[in-house]
């Protein structure tokens, strides 16, 4: 009896520690996470004159003020880098979604000769990355005279993202239960119906996640939009902040931290509202499929 | 993986469709249409993967003014060159350095999370994931700024604990680290968010069974855990490897391979080579010495995968 309090006793002990222990780490990863976008918040906020003053801390913002993100929204290049991200997003998202989604439901529900290996195929070209295929890309690219326009990055993005998104589909498509398919047919239904009225609304959660995929890594292509485009007037935005706002001996660093959060703000509200197919989308391709 | 299609489709369809013909026929015809959904994918990895890996090849065999057969010339002048020995051996620290931290810390932290009450779990995973979901170029400026050598605010934070200021990205040692900082930085939640949907669904009565015959917390782990993510951990650490050993952005914004080309990864020298000094075969021929190494982690990942896809099935 006395023993058995004991080891209870110890017990909550342990217990407790373990879980000071815990809040102790997160605290602290939570605020070395968080202190390069904080600081770029700062930044952003400070006036030249107070980021030329080298004394005091830097950590604080004396006179906030929202010139930067004033100048950086009258600056029409920037607004084109944003219009150029958007166009590129927006088009990139349709067509992966359209390629993904179609093959997805072949692979998962109509086996055909050559299914399984193409299903593995899509797993290796997930696994190449872009910075293999950028010098030959640029060879092709610039053969179809496709160099510094948007509608070259629009036809390379999709390697960035239509396996990854097939993938998950096919995870998402293949756990729908099979009874699910057998009733639409005795009902006499088509596969296109059968895709349209049962997979995808079934699946939607699966969609929204590869969507989410699709959007954020269209918008965070760094190498390609580097190689092939030197115009700024076709640069979406990352290359956009990290080239043209980059020149010279004085960097404006206001100007540079208020573009690199604006530009960053699309991905970050898509994540604040849809966190859990974010990370649904993150997590499927190693925990299904 | 879906295998029995063919049974769900024949039996309700039999009756209608009278004898054999007319299914050979439903079924001819379901593999035109699976082909016709499918040929836009093929034609994405054939045109858009498979086709330019190929012609990288082709390229990286031409001379330097692209008018000629060179055999192995690229090559072998990249064998010769110090610079690329200093590639090759700064890509193989970066990548091995920055997943073995990325993972520890992920698996550190997925742990406490795990500990925490759910109620509270959502909104700390909701803050630890922020460095993952800003693109990297954009928060290595921030980074960048960070390292300033006139007003760096790091130096700042470190003097307070009387640490002398450090030159970040001044002197290759350090050039070298800041990096792999930014890296971890990055990509460390990745690991914890991956660790964390690991460790849910490892089934609870394994710990109890294992606190009913006194197991430590150590003992949990060692033989608990850990072989129950066995598989998780490979495939993560195996798929790190991969884009960590390939990255480009991060070295590209914050030394862009300097100081004196120390801090070059296999990603930023091609791209120096191939196409700012517009030597397209010896780019080509940079870029390709990743594929053994990425080829290697690529077969593991795959036997990972459907072992997993066995196991679960």
């Amino acid at each position: 009896m006395n023993l058995a309090a004991n080891i209870h006793g110890s017990l909550r002990a342990e217990r407790r520690w373990a879980l000071i222990i815990a809040y102790v780490s997160l605290c602290a990863a939570v605020v070395i996470f968080l202190l390069p976008p904080v600081y770029m918040l700062i930044t952003s906020l400070k006036t030249n004159a107070e980021m030329s003053n080298l004394q005091g801390n830097p950590w604080l913002v004396r006179s906030p003020t929202l010139e930067h993100y004033g100048t950086i929204l009258g600056n029409p290049l920037f607004l084109t880098f944003f219009w150029n991200s958007i166009k590129v997003t927006v088009l990139t998202v349709i067509v992966t979604m359209v390629i993904s989604v179609l093959a997805a439901f072949a692979l998962a529900r109509m086996r055909f000769w050559g299914s399984q290996a193409l299903a593995t195929g899509v797993f290796l070209t997930y696994l190449v990355p872009d910075t293999l295929l950028f010098i030959p890309l640029y060879q092709i690219v610039g053969g179809l005279g496709l160099l510094n326009s948007t509608w070259g990055l629009v036809l390379v993005y999709p390697t960035l993202t239509v396996p990854f998104c097939t993938w998950i589909m096919i995870g998402y498509f293949a756990s729908i239960p099979k009874e699910l398919d057998e009733a639409a047919l005795i009902d006499g239904a088509t596969w296109s119906q059968m895709l349209l009225k049962i997979f995808i609304p079934v699946a939607l959660p699966g969609i929204i996640a590869a969507t989410i995929f699709a959007f954020t890594v269209s918008w965070a292509a760094f190498v390609y939009p580097t190689a092939f485009i030197t115009t700024p007037d076709q640069m979406p935005l990352t290359i956009g902040v990290v080239s043209t706002l980059v020149r010279g001996d004085t960097f404006a660093w206001g100007q540079i931290m208020a573009g690199a959060l604006l530009a960053a703000l699309p991905p970050v509200v898509v994540y604040a509202f849809l966190m859990d197919y974010y990370i649904a989308g993150l997590t499927a391709g190693a925990t299904k499929g | 993986m879906p295998d029995s299609m063919t049974a769900a489709v024949s039996a309700p369809r039999g009756p209608e469709s009278g004898a054999g013909g007319g299914l050979r026929r439903l079924a001819r015809r379901r593999s035109t249409i699976a082909f016709l959904m499918t040929l836009p994918l093929i034609c994405v990895i054939v045109g858009l993967v498979a086709y330019p890996a190929a012609y990288a090849v082709y390229l990286s065999t031409l001379n330097r003014r692209m008018d000629g057969f060179a055999g192995l010339l690229q090559f072998e002048i990249l064998v010769d060159n110090e610079t690329f020995w200093l590639v090759v051996w700064q890509s193989c620290l970066f990548a091995i350095s920055a997943v073995l931290a990325k993972a520890l810390i992920g698996f550190w932290l997925a742990h406490m999370l795990h500990h925490i009450p759910t109620k509270g779990q959502r909104k700390w995973r909701g803050m630890l994931l922020i460095p993952w979901v800003i693109p990297p170029a954009l928060s290595t400026l921030g980074w960048w700024w960070m390292y300033d050598p006139t007003y760096s605010s790091l130096n700042w934070i470190l003097a307070i604990f009387a640490v002398p200021a450090v030159p970040w990205l001044g002197e290759p040692w350090w050039a070298r680290i800041s990096v792999i900082m930014v890296n971890v930085w990055y990509g460390a939640p990745f690991f914890m968010i991956m660790y964390l949907a690991a460790l849910k669904s490892v089934p609870e009565q394994l710990y109890e069974a294992a606190a009913i015959d006194g197991a430590t917390s150590w003992q949990r782990l060692r033989h608990i855990t850990l072989p129950m993510m066995q598989n998780i951990i490979s495939i993560t650490v195996l798929f790190s490897l991969i884009v960590t050993f390939a990255n480009y952005d991060i070295v590209r914004v914050l030394t862009n391979g300097g100081p004196r080309d120390l801090t070059h990864v296999f990603a930023t020298y091609a791209f120096q080579v191939g196409i700012l000094s517009g030597n397209i075969p010896r780019g080509a021929a940079v870029s390709l010495f990743m594929l053994p190494a990425l080829a290697v982690f690529a077969y593991f990942i795959l036997r990972g995968v459907n072992r997993r896809n066995r196991e679960m099935a």
